[in-house]
């Protein structure tokens, strides 16, 4: 399988489909409920997982070499800025994790064009945007001054 | 067939891919743009595209310029002595000056840095790598990258470049189609930069069954990268180059924090270290360079599989020690559950807890890419301010193709970029396009008409083939008139895995396996005009089967041409097994030519411009 989606649980939204990277997530037809087309091109990456909001997605650890009865599940939750796992053993064991996702809210970042427009000067140099300022060093960007040499190290 | 919509883009700056290169070049391609029109296009969605959908757990390459932790020239060291001596070391200090400011940024927009406690300063997991809780690193740059482009075109396979109509050398666009609807896409730009990633599934996977997709790197790598490029008859570089990489067994799980930061150690089956007994034999190969620190890559992958060879695997992590310090073990978990899910699912599958077993490693099948422990890539112009002269015949970034620039994976020569290098090399090609524009004056590319409607041919054949095909047969896969991308794709990986050094011949090739792999792939690339796809998506398979297909051929000759073993334990050539630095200290250089259907080969020198 890797993904499959429950029956009961998904509404056809199409947010799983929007998302994979691979282009596998797609809506049946006949069910009008998603469906992983290629699991043998899934990466396990949980892209469509994170993005179900009725978390309808689940994993089931590729069949060739995945013993069964485990699970690996997580919530991520943007507006409180963290994801969560929880892991399920084989044999019943459980682990929980917890990590932030992001420190700003998203939508925040300054768009590139909002910042003021670089002089010829700087288009010039070798300066990238916000250089030398971001490099948070002295002297501005270090450039190579030395002599070339040719031949084995 | 069917009447496909052609629809026009026009741009100044067309960026293809937009993962990590992709979206530094559409940063800072905006910065010093803003009257540029910047298009991005996007097989998948730049949301959660490429090499970075599942999050990364670490940044590989950061300096730490502001705290004295490390220069630019330590870092050309470090490429150069990993890589066994060929890297391009303008190309490599370049990052190493810049890649700072784009971490910097990266902190900026929201991505949670780990600090260190006692230092205040970011939490070290190497030398050269911070820690992340980087679940949302690629959503964070994509939502920069989406403000900066003037437009993003996601769901859109690109399949070719476009040529100037009059400058045979100059490229003016590119043509693809949607995923979605199946609308013919012509984008016509005045420069183009290639970031599409690097390439999985060029030799066969381990796993062949469901678990084919659980590659080490990410089965949506297809090498467009390469292949755009080398059909424009581009000089590729290193394609030889490919990788190898020891990881977790079966999830491919990452191995550098267990090593760097939990501080872990092998064992083989017996408990012993086995490392320092293989080092006489493999300087008896290499001379020197497995006396360097820290032990190249490839030459560490090597003991892995002599030992492995001589009866005493498998090669186990010992993590049984570190994961009972309870912060050890979270960082262990999360390691995996933030960049590589699946290592956590085969451990929870298998009930490997890694603080009872130490779990077992494996050595992965060859990748070809431009940003990790490899260096496979686009031959590309160095920065205008040092490179010698015999690197620089242009834009910075730009490849032997006029307005073709590239970053990442795409690019030759710089290994050990990683995610924060690659978008780093984005903003370099980014900003150099920009030049590359403002130079052109008054004469603009163009694209001819004939050349994208007889690629718009091409492009939907697979349809129809299968269409046509599919009435001859009652039902199933075998047709005597097409061949499904996913045969086909099996085939690229079976000829490459035993004849180009795959991990079916413990990575071993020679000038007969390599003879016989091109005549293989010769026959492989013919039928690619058999391919049959029943649907848009499996069109998408059929073109990516199309590029990787082409990418295998130049890994091919490349693995032909240098005629030693550079990096035993990436692969080796039976017939020299010697590193020979007197004949290959160089980098090599191919060109394809499309109308001949011929590749040919020369070197080109190494400056070492770092003492
Ligand atoms: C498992 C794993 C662990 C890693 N760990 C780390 C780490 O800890 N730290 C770190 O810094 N780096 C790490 N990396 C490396 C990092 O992810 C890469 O170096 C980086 O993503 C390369 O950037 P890129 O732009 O070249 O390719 P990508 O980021 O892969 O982007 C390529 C893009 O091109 C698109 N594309 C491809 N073909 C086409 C086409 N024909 N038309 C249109 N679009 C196309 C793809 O969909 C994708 O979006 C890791 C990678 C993997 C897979
Ligand atoms: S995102 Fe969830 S609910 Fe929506 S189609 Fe996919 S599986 Fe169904
Ligand atoms: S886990 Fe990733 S590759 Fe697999 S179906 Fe979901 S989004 Fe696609």
């Amino acid at each position: 399988m890797p993904t499959f989606v429950y029956m009961t649980s998904c509404d056809g939204c199409g947010h799983c489909v929007d998302i994979c990277p691979s282009d596998i997530m797609h809506i049946d037809p006949v069910t009008r409920r998603a469906v992983n087309i290629e699991p043998n091109f899934c990466w396990e990456c949980y892209s469509c997982v994170k993005a179900c909001p009725q978390n309808a997605i689940d994993v089931r650890g590729y069949a060739d070499f995945a013993p069964m009865g485990h699970s690996v599940r997580c919530l991520r939750e943007e507006e409180k800025g963290t994801i969560s796992w929880k892991l399920k053993f084989r044999d019943g064991r459980v682990k929980d994790f917890v990590s932030p996702i992001r420190t700003t809210p998203w939508g925040s970042i300054k768009a590139v064009t909002e910042y003021s427009a670089p002089s010829d000067a700087a288009f010039d140099s070798q300066e990238l945007a916000h250089e030398p300022e971001y490099l948070k060093i002295e002297g501005g960007l270090p450039t190579y001054s030395g002599k070339f040499k040719e031949g084995v190290v | 067939m069917a009447r496909r919509k052609t629809i026009y883009v026009d741009s100044d700056i067309l960026v293809v891919g937009g993962g990590f290169g992709g979206c530094g070049a559409a940063y800072e391609s905006r910065y010093w743009g803003r009257d540029k029109k910047v298009v991005v296009v996007e097989k998948a969605n730049i949301e959660r595209s490429g090499a970075v959908a599942q999050g990364l757990y670490a940044i590989n390459c950061y300096m730490g310029m502001q705290w004295g932790e490390n220069t630019p020239e330590d870092y050309v060291r470090y490429q150069r002595n990993d890589l066994m001596g060929l890297v391009r070391e303008d190309l490599g200090y370049d990052i190493g000056r810049h890649v700072d400011s784009t971490v910097h940024m990266f902190e900026e927009w929201g991505l949670p840095i780990m600090t260190d406690p006692e230092t205040g300063r970011y939490q070290r997991e190497g030398k050269w790598q911070i820690m992340i809780h980087g679940e949302s690193y690629k959503p964070i740059v994509a939502e920069a990258a989406r403000k900066a482009a003037t437009e993003v075109y996601n769901r859109i396979m690109v399949t070719h470049l476009l040529m100037d109509k009059k400058k045979k050398n100059r490229v003016a666009g590119a043509v693809g189609f949607n995923v979605r609807t199946g609308d013919f896409y012509v984008f016509r730009s005045k420069a183009v930069i290639i970031a599409a990633g690097g390439a999985s599934h060029i030799f066969k996977p381990h796993s062949a069954g469901e678990g084919m997709g659980r590659t080490w790197y990410a089965p949506w790598s297809s090498a467009s990268a390469y292949a755009l490029p080398i059909l424009t008859g581009a000089k590729m570089t290193q394609m030889e180059n490919r990788i190898v990489l020891t990881r977790f067994k079966d999830g491919y799980g990452p191995v550098g924090a267990y090593f760097l930061h939990l501080k872990t150690t092998t064992e083989n089956a017996y408990g012993e270290a086995y490392e320092a007994k293989w080092r006489s034999s493999i300087e008896d190969m290499v001379g020197d360079y497995v006396n360097h620190e820290p032990t190249p890559t490839c030459l560490r992958n090597h003991a892995f599989l002599k030992e492995v060879e001589a009866g005493r695997g498998p090669i186990r992590m010992v993590t049984k020690e570190a994961f009972k310090d309870p912060h050890k073990e979270v960082i262990g978990w999360e390691n995996f559950l933030g960049m590589t899910i699946g290592q956590a699912v085969v451990w929870a599958a298998n009930n490997i807890d890694p603080k009872e077993t130490n779990p077992e490693l494996v050595m992965s099948e060859p990748y070809v890419m431009g940003s990790h422990a490899t260096c496979s890539g686009a031959w590309a112009s160095g920065p205008e301010d040092y490179a010698p002269d015999e690197y620089q015949w242009g834009y910075n970034r730009m490849m032997t193709v006029d307005g073709l620039f590239g970053a990442g994976d795409t690019l030759g020569g710089t290994p050990h970029k990683f995610s924060s290098g690659s978008f780093t090399e984005g903003r370099i090609a980014g900003k150099a396009a920009n030049k590359y524009i403002n130079d052109l004056g008054t004469d603009q590319p163009e694209v001819s008409e004939q050349e994208y409607e007889t690629l718009k041919q091409i492009i939907y054949q697979p349809l129809e083939t299968y269409r046509v095909g599919r009435n001859e047969i009652t039902a199933g896969t075998v047709s005597p008139s097409y061949l499904l991308p996913l045969s086909g794709l099996q085939r690229l990986e079976k000829i490459m895995d035993e004849y180009v050094g795959g991990a079916g011949t413990r990575y071993m090739t020679n000038e007969p396996m390599l003879t016989r792999g091109l005549e293989l792939l010769k026959m492989l690339k013919e039928d690619l005009a058999f391919l049959g796809a029943d649907s848009l998506h499996q069109l998408q398979r059929s073109w990516e089967l199309h590029h990787r297909v082409i990418a295998s051929e130049c890994v091919t000759h490349h693995t032909m041409y240098r005629k030693e073993t550079r990096w035993p334990g990436y692969y080796y050539r039976g017939d020299h097994p010697q590193l020979d630095d007197k004949d290959w200290h160089c980098f090599t250089l191919s060109s394809y030519n499309q109308e001949a259907d011929e590749y040919s080969m020369e070197s080109a020198p190494v400056h070492h411009i770092v003492d």
